[in-house]
């Protein structure tokens, strides 16, 4: 459901995929044929990707779009976002909730979620429901309602989604203002979510001319994983999502930021109980680098300074000298634009937010001033194949993978490269790209500084529930 | 007009397509070793890993005058052990690729690992697990540090406001029982706990005959026993500790205000709920769905989001524990709708308990659960989640297989029944925080 997931996906499902979980499958497992992915495209340019998996009778399906926060312009932030809420508003054939109401007639569970560079909408469902999740998908996809009524009451929705999410959440509002001062003309500085004041003024025509844009089927990528048999797949995708016509989708723009010159500061000071540090460095990505050795480095020594509780961080950091709580290493190379590697930090009590940034700057310094040890190449890349085979565990998960690496334009295949590609990466490279990217001209560093919280508690028992509201 | 069709085909093909989707459940075998743990186990191939688990009842419920104890306690357990320091214990896993977990909660508190069945990376992980799990030091260092991080991370509860809320819930439901305390502990017991107590904890509580295990993975049945073994091997048996007290009903409504400068009030409303294995669990399971437990689908979610636009979440759910767990209700709302959004909580939740669901929302919500199962059972990690369950609330091994008949017996005199039996609308506790508190 929406409810529970739309932004939280993110957070925890993409920055999980990308930070530590390890795509690909294990070379080494003897897989049979019928579980390999087939794909193919239907004539109005829409992609459809099937990757068998006969674990239990059901399968996930995923609708996967190429839009998101990166492709929205100033003014109209989260429009990407609320276009996704409206989308369980209604068509003509299946007014507004009926699509949630039948899938979970139908005992499955749906829900969709908004990211940077893309907006998909999934359901789970035992594996004879295919073909009811593929009609109301495609209905969807060019016949949305968008009434103006719903849209009233469904922005306020997601007002009070950015309220819970970011602007009483100190830690995520101090991430959203990192990202808007740590980019200048990259389209990642502006919050997925949006600026209250774009939610405020947004209109539902605005909402209509981005679904007129976007959602087209030569936009979009079908991803269904599951017991299900392919060419019963690719025939019913042709049958619903087919006469569905394409649109003249406009070709992006590059937006690579322009050239930092120097250290970046931003303080945010807000009621709070716990300061909170993040840096970032600007990176390439595999969408943008010009030798994707450096991404897979990079992905590397994301590994080696926070992969585990052997690793760097939490041994020399939260261990060792203690200068930390926690702290967190964060790196998403299957983005469409360039982006931050991210170093994030809870100081340990008594320990100064200058003194904890000297100690994270100086675990990157012994990087770039010393070879880091086969032994600990060896245990990220033994992590990255053992997750390679857990990760199996997972449909959903496995979905989300093929969605993302073709809705960023590298294509599924590149999952396949994943553990071979890391288990090349050597020991220079990595100390390369340290001295290479993490240079402090190029950083930004964001600092929560709390102010006072003064709460007070009043209690009054025994009294009829009446009291407490007023009407 | 194919659409069409499909909408109509849900009418006329509910019952028919959800009794067509029986789903055989996993195949549980089960044992009890020489040392007295109860052992439940499914062999599942797909995949070449396997995951362990072993719960014992040594969680928050457990702390007695010093909340946080129990999770310090598990938290330390590999931070040295066998008289290696952490890092060393972290090496043994990640360099094998393994993932060792641990946690605890009110009523459960495990150690376990995931990983790949290659007899030599599996023996590696499934060694240092027992180490971790019969051997700790208990390094000073380490609780000295680990005290100090759970500081912090109480500190941090301080600017949430739904911890806020949600520890202010538990105080007010549970008052002097054990559930009552945070887990993650209060500052007076965290400047009182000593290493002498981390070490009482452990040796009272972390005895096999205090544990259940759980294994699902590419092993066979001689492998499976072969692990508990060694895992076991050396920890005493020890005692079951005394059962938790029952949990009282509240003797009348409360209303508890924490002024927070949030822009949301978070709002919780509730009372003692049930039992996991509770007589009426399904009963109130079914009751609970419509009403707030079906997400899109449910009445909190149509009146407070839909209709109004009050809110981005709002749910209601049992949670079942040992004792009972506890019935809520929650939403976060601006903080001028305060009143209103908590009018209509109540509101609904009277109307509901008066007359409760319609004859067609029962039917949905029944087609949703037992429809949805196969999707509760369709990874390692969920089946060793169920598995779990069952070896330790004592719920019947057949647990799964009768579940879909648990569910389709429910009928709406049932339901009528249990909601004014079991939820007592007058005695509520209601939690605000936030500036409309």
């Amino acid at each position: 459901m929406r409810i529970f997931i739309s932004l939280v996906v993110l957070v925890t499902v993409v920055i999980g995929l990308i930070l530590f979980v390890f795509i690909g499958d294990d070379p080494s497992l003897d897989e049979p044929a019928e579980t390999g992915i087939q794909s193919m495209e239907l004539n109005n340019g829409m992609k459809v990707i099937v990757q068998v998996n006969r674990r239990a009778p059901v399968l996930v399906t995923q609708v996967w779009y190429k839009v998101g926060g990166s492709y929205e312009h100033d003014g109209i932030s989260g429009i990407s976002h609320v276009l996704e809420h409206m989308m369980f508003k209604g068509t003509e054939e299946t007014p507004a909730g009926k699509f949630s109401e039948i899938i979970a007639a139908h005992g499955g569970k749906e829900n969709a979620f908004t990211s940077k560079d893309y907006t998909a909408y999934f359901q789970r469902i035992s594996n004879d429901h295919l073909e009811l999740c593929l009609s109301l998908e495609a209905d969807r996809m060019r016949n949305l309602l968008l009434g103006e009524d719903d849209f009233l009451k469904e922005v306020e929705v997601v007002k009070e989604e950015r309220r819970l999410r970011t602007d009483d959440k100190p830690t995520a509002l101090t991430y959203e203002r990192f990202n808007a001062v740590a980019f200048v003309n990259n389209p990642y500085r502006r919050p997925i979510i949006g600026w209250m004041q774009d939610l405020d003024t947004m209109k539902i025509d605005d909402l209509r001319e981005w679904y007129q844009t976007w959602y087209a089927p030569n936009n979009a990528t079908l991803v269904v994983v599951g017991d299900v048999n392919a060419k019963q797949v690719f025939a019913l995708a042709k049958e619903y999502f087919g006469p569905l016509k394409p649109a003249d989708i406009p070709q992006l723009k590059p937006r690579k930021d322009v050239q930092q010159h120097g250290i970046k500061r931003v303080q945010v000071k807000v009621p709070a109980s716990v300061p909170f540090l993040v840096m970032g460095y600007k990176v390439p990505v595999l969408n943008t680098a010009e030798n994707s050795d450096d991404v897979y480095a990079l992905e590397l020594l994301s590994g080696l300074l926070d992969g585990g509780n052997s690793s760097r961080f939490s041994k020399n950091l939260v261990r060792g000298s203690q200068i930390a709580s926690s702290v967190s290493a964060g790196y998403s190379m299957y983005a469409l634009h360039d982006d931050l590697f991210t170093l994030s930090a809870i100081p340990s009590n008594g320990t100064s937010m200058d003194d904890m940034e000297a100690a994270i700057i100086a675990q990157i310094k012994a990087i770039q001033d010393e070879l880091p040890t086969e032994d600990e190449l060896a245990r990220v890349k033994a992590q990255v194949v053992a997750s390679s085979v857990y990760e199996q565990d997972s449909s959903f998960y496995q979905a989300m993978k093929i969605g993302i690496m073709e809705t960023v334009g590298l294509g599924w295949q590149t999952k396949d490269e994943y553990v071979d590609r890391i288990n090349a990466v050597t020991a220079e490279q990595v100390q390369r790209v340290a001295r290479k990217y993490f240079v402090e001209d190029h950083l930004t560093v964001a600092e929560l500084i709390p102010q006072s919280t003064e709460v007070q508690v009043s209690t009054s028992g025994g009294m009829n529930q009446g009291e407490t509201h007023a009407h | 007009m194919r659409i069409k069709l499909c909408i109509l085909s849900v009418c006329f093909m509910l019952m028919p397509v959800v009794a067509g989707n029986v789903h055989a459940s996993p195949e549980i075998q089960s044992w009890t070793t020489q040392q007295g743990v109860k052992v439940l186990f499914v062999e599942s191939n797909m995949l070449p890993m396997v995951d362990v688990r072993i719960v014992f009842d040594a969680a928050g419920s457990r702390d007695g005058t010093l909340p946080g104890l129990a999770l310090l306690t598990n938290g330390l357990l590999a931070e040295g052990a066998a008289g290696k320091d952490a890092q060393q214990l972290a090496e043994s896993f990640e360099s094998v690729g393994a993932q060792f977990g641990n946690d605890s909660l009110r009523d459960m508190a495990y150690v376990g690992v995931r990983t790949l069945t290659d007899e030599q990376y599996m023996n590696t992980a499934i060694d240092t697990l027992a180490d971790v799990l019969v051997r700790p030091d208990f390094p000073r260092d380490a609780f000295e540090r680990e005290l100090a991080r759970m500081k912090v991370a109480l500190e941090g509860r301080k600017q949430s406001p739904s911890d806020i809320a949600e520890d202010a819930f538990f105080k007010a439901v549970y008052a002097e029982h054990p559930y009552a305390f945070p887990v993650g502990g209060t500052e007076e017991s965290l400047e009182n706990i000593t290493l002498q107590d981390v070490q009482a904890f452990y040796h009272r509580y972390y005895v096999s005959s205090n544990a259940i295990t759980v294994i699902v993975g590419a092993v066979d049945r001689t492998t499976a026993e072969r692990m508990v073994n060694t895992i076991f091997e050396g920890l005493p048996a020890g005692s079951k500790p005394d059962p938790l007290p029952p949990v009282p009903d509240l003797d009348h409504a409360e209303t508890v205000k924490i002024d927070f400068p949030s822009k949301q009030s978070h709002i919780i409303v509730g009372q003692p709920g049930m039992k996991r294995n509770d007589e009426d669990f399904f009963k109130l399971y079914v009751a609970n769905h419509p009403f707030g437990g079906s997400g899109f689908s449910s009445r909190l979610v149509e009146t407070i989001r839909e209709e109004r636009g009050l809110a981005y979440s709002v749910s209601s759910y049992f949670s079942p524990m040992r004792e009972r767990g506890p019935f809520m209700m929650s939403l976060q709302t601006r903080a001028d709708q305060t009143d209103e959004a908590l009018q209509l909580l109540r509101s609904e939740l009277d109307k509901y308990v008066a007359n409760g669901p319609d004859k067609d929302e029962l039917e949905d919500s029944i087609s949703n659960i037992t429809g949805s199962f196969p999707l509760s059972l369709d990874s390692n990690s969920k089946v060793l989640g169920y598995l779990a369950m069952i070896a330790f609330y004592d719920l019947p091994e057949d647990y799964l297989d009768t579940y879909l008949d648990n569910i389709r017996k429910v009928d709406i005199s049932d339901i009528r029944e249990v909601l004014k039996r079991r939820i007592d609308v007058d005695h509520m506790v209601t939690v605000i925080v936030g500036n409309g508190g």
